[in-house]
């Protein structure tokens, strides 16, 4: 990992820890914006964390970029010695994998697939070298996720399966972007999972459809009246495979706002996870079910 | 007293000065494409700068009063008229209750700005006023307004009629329009070839030109530099791991069509960026019309910060002149 400084015009600094993403990269990035959070630099207007690197918007009339600059690296050195250990939660998101809704979407929009004759599971299933898409849901649905960033659009959360790189899903995004993409779609793009959190355009691939609202401008449905956004990096996600009648009663939920989202608080720490991986989720998996 | 929506123009929507602290979210900032057009606006009618106004793009609404009003008219250059009578822009003017304000054709520039003295009173969203279409957030009802929608109006301090921003103060881009950008972010990504053709080619604003970022086409194509991709970036030579994108950011999908994202920015993807467009810069690309040709240029960090002030004392000058 190497850490790279630039400027974004004179309001911004953008840091990229890494080119490639990994946890390490991920968990560098999440302790260097918490640093400059609490370091309470002034001028500094957003702090963003992105999957393997970041982004500080500023006021350069406070302070000078260059001032920033050195601010910023000044935390470089802290922040490697960081804590991987991370109070957070985990969330079991329920999602109708080969739904109808995406199922019609991507095939109005099949000209722009790589593989027009395919549904976009069949593809990823057959590129990652699964044997049907069963087995690819199982190892998508099989081990949790961290939520590494939320952005694009308001709420929608980026996730990296917590599996060993060769264990790691990737998939090519769409040739030329859809116009439209259900609201609550389960996408895939390079590494990354996410949810779109509204409609509307993108280029990862459809995988199915969760019946749980995470964004919510009103501020109505019950878990969101504090906050219209569900998600925030450091979250771990686990998807849990539904059918159709399991999807349409947790529809039913939400429009009678009853739904609540199954999660518990969680304290997660890297090196206990990358010493045992799948003993590592198991425990997260127990802590999810238990009481 | 309220403003009732006759005829909505082509994308209009309410305004301020955005909403800052949220981009981690995907929240933009949103707010005002043209913010000095936005801010001499509500100067003109009284107001605090950074009150709620409407913008509209293109084409102007028809709007009727229910009460008396004080109005001003800022940015594109737009023949604004009250009940069909022509009014001046960037002049506040008097309206009475009852009277509709109508707008001809655009002559130059892109979007147009309307303060009422009291502002656009929708409700404080996460400290802002300003709509988010995409999030169906803010503003009126979180969209663009339609046929039959009312706009509620705060208590002005009552602003006067009769007032102008002196000519020499007002601010369109050039034609060709010129952008300063400072390279960055991934700008090693292309070959040097492709640096220089960069800032060499004259663009043109594509149709695809909206809050969210000015799409820009007809220049060469761009080379990179060859690599094995990163893990996790997609296997375009344009991709990167999904990284955040700052506002006025230039990215180039497949290196082929420029993007400069503006105030309704996404908040991240996985295209890499060459440069950012300069702060004193983006109020320009608000007032660009498709077709419309255009030079980036490039600058380094002191230029930049120069340009800002600039842009700054301008607008002390437009204060001290309405003062």
């Amino acid at each position: 990992m190497k850490t790279r400084y630039s400027f974004g015009g004179d309001e911004h600094i953008f840091v990229e820890v890494d080119e490639e993403m990994s946890l390490d990269a991920f968990f560098k990035s999440l302790s260097m914006t918490n640093a400059v959070r609490d370091s309470q630099i002034k001028g500094v207007t957003e702090i963003c964390p992105a999957n393997a690197s970041f982004q500080i918007k500023f006021d350069p009339d406070q302070i000078h970029p260059n001032d920033m600059l050195a601010e910023l690296k000044s935390l470089e050195g802290s922040a490697e010695q960081g804590d991987t250990v991370l109070k957070t939660r985990i969330v079991e998101i329920p999602v109708l994998y080969n739904d109808p809704w995406t199922h019609e979407t991507l095939m109005r929009f099949r000209e722009r697939h790589q593989d027009p004759d395919a549904t976009d599971l069949e593809y990823a299933a057959r590129i990652n070298n699964f044997d049907g898409i069963d087995a690819f849901i199982e190892a998508h649905s099989g081990a949790p996720w961290f939520v590494s960033m939320v952005g694009f659009v308001a709420g929608l959360p980026f996730m990296y399966q917590m599996v060993d790189r060769p264990r790691q899903i990737e998939v090519p995004k769409y040739l030329r972007p859809r116009t439209d993409t259900p609201k609550l779609t389960v996408g895939y793009g390079g590494c990354f999972a996410c949810i779109y959190s509204v409609r509307g355009a993108g280029g990862y691939q459809m995988f199915g459809i969760t019946p749980m609202p995470i964004y919510d401008p009103k501020q109505e449905i019950s878990y969101l009246k504090d906050f219209m956004v569900f998600f925030s990096p450091g979250d771990i996600v686990k998807f849990k495979p539904v059918d159709r009648d399991a999807y349409d009663a947790a529809v039913e939920e939400v429009d009678a706002n009853k739904y609540s989202p199954l999660m518990r608080d969680v304290t997660f720490s890297l090196a206990e996870f990358q010493s045992d991986i799948d003993g590592y989720n198991k425990k997260l998996e127990e802590v999810l079910h238990g009481n | 007293m309220a403003i009732k929506v006759i005829s909505p123009g082509l994308a209009t929507t309410v305004q301020d000065l955005g909403r800052p602290g949220y981009y981690h979210l995907g929240i933009p900032l949103s707010g005002a494409m043209d913010r000095f057009a936005l801010r001499a606006a509500n100067m003109l009618v009284g107001n605090d700068e950074g009150a709620a106004a409407l913008e509209a793009t293109f084409m102007g609404p028809e709007l009727e009063f229910t009460s008396d009003a004080t109005v001003a008219v800022t940015g594109a250059d737009m023949p604004v008229k009250l009940d069909g009578d022509l009014q001046n822009g960037w002049s506040s003017f008097a309206v009475r209750a009852g009277q509709t304000l109508s707008f001809d054709f655009l002559k130059a520039g892109a979007r147009i700005y309307i303060a009422v003295a009291g502002g656009i009173d929708v409700p404080v969203v996460l400290g802002s006023r300003a709509t988010y279409p995409l999030g169906a957030l803010g503003g009126h009802e979180g969209r663009p307004l339609q046929a039959g929608d009312e706009l509620p109006v705060g208590q002005g301090a009552g602003g006067s009629d009769g007032r102008s921003v002196p000519h020499d103060l007002r601010r369109l881009p050039g034609n060709p329009a010129e952008l300063r950008a400072l390279p960055g972010i991934y700008w090693y990504r292309i070959t040097e070839s492709a640096q220089r053709n960069f800032f060499e080619d004259t663009w043109k604003v594509a149709p695809e030109a909206d809050r969210i970022g000015y799409r820009f086409r007809d220049g060469r194509p761009m080379e990179f530099v060859e690599r094995e991709q990163p893990f996790g970036a997609g296997s375009d030579p344009s991709n990167i791991v999904d990284g955040c994108y700052p506002y006025g950011s230039i990215q180039v999908p497949g290196g082929t069509e420029p993007i400069v994202l503006h105030r309704d920015a996404v908040s991240g993807g996985g295209y890499f960026m060459l440069g950012t467009v300069i702060s004193a810069d983006m109020d320009l690309i608000g007032q660009l019309q498709p077709h419309t040709p255009t030079k980036f240029v490039e600058v380094d960090m002191e230029t930049a910060l120069a340009a800002r002030h600039d842009r700054a004392a301008l607008l002390d000058k437009v204060r001290a002149s309405l003062a």
